[in-house]
């Protein structure tokens, strides 16, 4: 089956079976269930938790994870096109899956087998939805200047603090949360002294603010997470104390990654909007794709979609392999995203006057491609995690 | 209990779809193929059987050698095995043929309950079901929206334009399902995978016993002697509402015996 293959209809080379498996699966989920409700969704803010329920069964919500701990046992390579496919029929469900894959991320690497014993196995399982807490209201590129406290008592630790801009929050039926157990947020050492918490939605003292007005993604929830002396055992501590914000980091890379395949997969929808329409629309007498100064505009379209894809798939396949990948999924996830906004600008263009109205979804793509440049670290951010990475490399070769 | 699903795969109905001058049968080749769209209820409706009641789902499919990517989506959806009847000596089966095919298998294989789809999208007869009961010297329930089994004892809603007839029969019996019945599931990750490794029977003419001069285009009962292709849609007709649009709609729609 090639043509008429649901999704994006992009040709892949796919490593194995499994990887044709989870993909073609997602494409034909995407396809029947995603796409045609994500306008209505979006216009009407409606968080599609049913949606998620669905990926969940369908064995997509913890693909990356060992097999053993309940996950899919895929390779990042595998994954990032699942997410690629959902993201492309509707971006806040491939975002929301790429942030439950980070929420998990914690426990399932810095968890003792005890904690993954009594929590893993439901949150892989596809049933429970997790968000991820590093963000706050006065730190965020800067995120180790985090102020939300983690206090001991007794046996627990107390939570007080506000986190900002939770994708999940009031959704989610649990929290990985990022507080201070020591430490001065305005010091140099600021980022020790950070740990990481699992906190299950359930807590007595964990509310959700109302959620944001975004410009897009709308039915995505996002809002602030309240902690007011929200009692988490001691137990539900992941990794040493003091110790969280590497946690963070790594979480980060790789969730950067999944950043990038949203990107992608966002690009090639708006892609294939406008070459549909191109192709169909005719002015002065023939399509309009015939023009070149509008085939040409396709032409850089398609190229930069394919280059934010083969660098994506690069960072993955280090990371499948064991190789460092930090500096590759900030590209990717920097590519990636500008590419997006700018396919999604262009695709309007194609479409003129029909670009600019909902009853075609360009205009909400180009409205959903903007939040890619910012989440997970702002593109000027992953300039400066390049950058500094340079810097490092040209010392160590001296 | 042991329950069969029939399984057919048929030309995706969003592809342009053909019947060839040679011979005046479907082009499968022109056409992506997919599992017939009902066969998913039947199959849905065994596995929920096999859930509640204990037992096995078997897929029978009768097809050339593309049909195993029918079967595999099949047994994807959670069906335990599968048996293809394939033979080059089968195309162009008609409904009595297929009907002697099928049966002869069911046959062999053994069966409480064999599940359909009331139709194939391909050719619509929706005859299938009670030929095959009717050569399995079985009881047909047709139509059904719903289904129960309790022992030996099976009744279903058959759906009808005043609603529903409740029928019952007792098993082994043959079940013909409408999309009303459930909503079918998509297989999972882990689903796919394990399908790889289910195994699936295949069988000629031979191995099912099927006499060669009972089937295939050259013995078959019906022909098609004639075919055209479907005539390019018409413009529609405009109603212009001069206060009285409202009764030349409804004049419209009452003249095509709609309303
Ligand atoms: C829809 C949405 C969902 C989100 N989901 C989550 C979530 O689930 N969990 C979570 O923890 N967070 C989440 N975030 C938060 C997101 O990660 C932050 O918004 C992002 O890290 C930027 O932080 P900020 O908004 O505070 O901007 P600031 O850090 O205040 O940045 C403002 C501007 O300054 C620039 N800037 C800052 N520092 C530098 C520097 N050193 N050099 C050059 N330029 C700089 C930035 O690039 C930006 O352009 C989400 C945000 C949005 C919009």
């Amino acid at each position: 089956m090639t043509a008429g293959t649901p999704g994006t209809g992009v040709e892949r080379s796919y490593p194995d079976e499994a990887a044709r498996a989870a993909i073609g699966l997602a494409a034909e989920i995407g396809a029947n269930e995603l796409a045609p409700a994500a306008a209505a969704a979006e216009r009407e803010g409606r968080f599609p938790r049913a949606e998620f329920r669905l990926l969940g069964r369908a064995g997509l919500l913890a693909l990356p994870y060992p097999a053993e701990l309940g996950g899919g046992g895929q390779p990042y390579e595998t994954y990032l096109q699942v997410v690629e496919e959902l993201a492309a029929a509707w971006l806040t469900i491939g975002l929301g899956v790429s942030v439950h894959v980070l929420s998990c991320f914690g426990m399932a690497t810095a968890g003792t087998p005890e904690q993954r014993e009594r929590w893993l196995g439901p949150m892989l399982g596809g049933d429970l939805l997790g968000a991820y807490c590093l963000s706050e209201p006065g730190s965020g590129s800067d995120a180790a200047a985090l102020r939300t406290q983690a206090t001991v008592d007794g046996q627990d630790y107390l939570l007080n603090g506000t986190k900002a801009w939770i994708s999940h929050a009031g959704q989610a039926d649990f929290y990985t949360v990022f507080a201070r157990t020591a430490g001065d947020p305005d010091g140099r050492d600021r980022a020790h002294g950070i740990s990481c918490f699992h906190v299950p939605a359930s807590t007595p003292g964990v509310t959700a603010a109302p959620a944001e007005h975004k410009m897009g993604m709308r039915a995505s929830a996002t809002a602030q997470m309240r902690f007011e002396s929200a009692r988490v055992p001691a137990g539900q501590l992941l990794g040493e104390e003091g110790r969280g914000f590497s946690i963070a980091l790594a979480a980060l890379d790789s969730g950067r990654l999944g950043i990038a395949a949203c990107a992608t997969g966002l690009a090639q929808a708006a892609l294939n909007t406008a070459v549909g329409y191109a192709r169909e629309r005719r002015q002065f007498g023939r399509p309009i794709i015939e023009f070149q100064g509008l085939g040409f505009m396709l032409a850089d379209m398609a190229t930069a979609v394919a280059a934010a894809r083969a660098l994506y798939l690069a960072a993955a396949r280090r990371r499948d392999a064991g190789l460092p990948y930090g500096r590759e999924a900030a590209m990717a996830k920097l590519f990636a995203s500008d590419t997006a906004m700018r396919v999604a600008t262009d695709a309007v263009q194609v479409l003129g006057g029909y670009g600019y109205v909902e009853d075609f979804p360009a205009e909400r793509f180009l409205r959903e491609a903007k939040v890619l440049q910012i989440v997970e670290g702002t593109n000027q951010i992953q300039r400066l995690v390049i950058s500094r990475s340079l810097a490092r490399e040209t010392r160590g070769k001296g | 209990m042991n329950i069969v699903v029939c399984v057919k795969q048929v030309p995706d109905t969003w592809s342009e779809r053909t019947l060839r001058e040679s011979d005046s049968t479907l082009d499968r080749d022109a056409a992506d193929a997919v599992i017939n769209e009902l066969d998913e209820y039947a199959i849905e409706e065994g596995l929920r059987l096999a859930e509640a009641h204990g037992g096995e789902v078997t897929i029978l499919s009768m097809g050339p050698d593309r049909a195993t990517e029918a079967i595999r989506k099949a047994l994807s959806m959670g069906a335990d095995k599968a048996v293809h009847l394939v033979d080059d000596a089968l195309a162009g089966s008609d409904l009595l043929g297929t009907s002697a095919a099928l049966a002869a298998v069911l046959g062999q294989i053994g069966f409480d309950l064999v599940i359909l789809g009331s139709e194939s999208t391909d050719a619509r007869t929706g005859a299938l079901p009670a030929m095959l009961a009717e050569r399995l010297g079985v009881p047909q329930l047709s139509y059904a929206s719903k289904v129960e089994v309790d022992g030996s004892a099976i009744s279903i809603h058959r759906l009808a334009d005043y609603g529903y007839d409740t029928v019952e029969a007792t098993l082994p019996a043959v079940v013909s399902v409408v999309e009303k019945i459930n909503e079918p599931r998509y297989p999972t990750f882990k689903g796919i995978m394990a399908a790889k490794k289910k195994p699936v029977q295949t069988m000629s003419l031979a191995d099912a016993g099927i006499d060669p001069a009972t089937v295939g285009l050259a013995n078959a009962a019906s022909e098609v002697t004639g075919w055209a292709k479907r005539p390019p849609r018409q413009a529609g007709t405009i109603v212009t509402d001069e206060g009285d649009g409202g009764a030349k709609a409804a004049g419209f729609l009452a003249e095509r015996k709609f309303i």
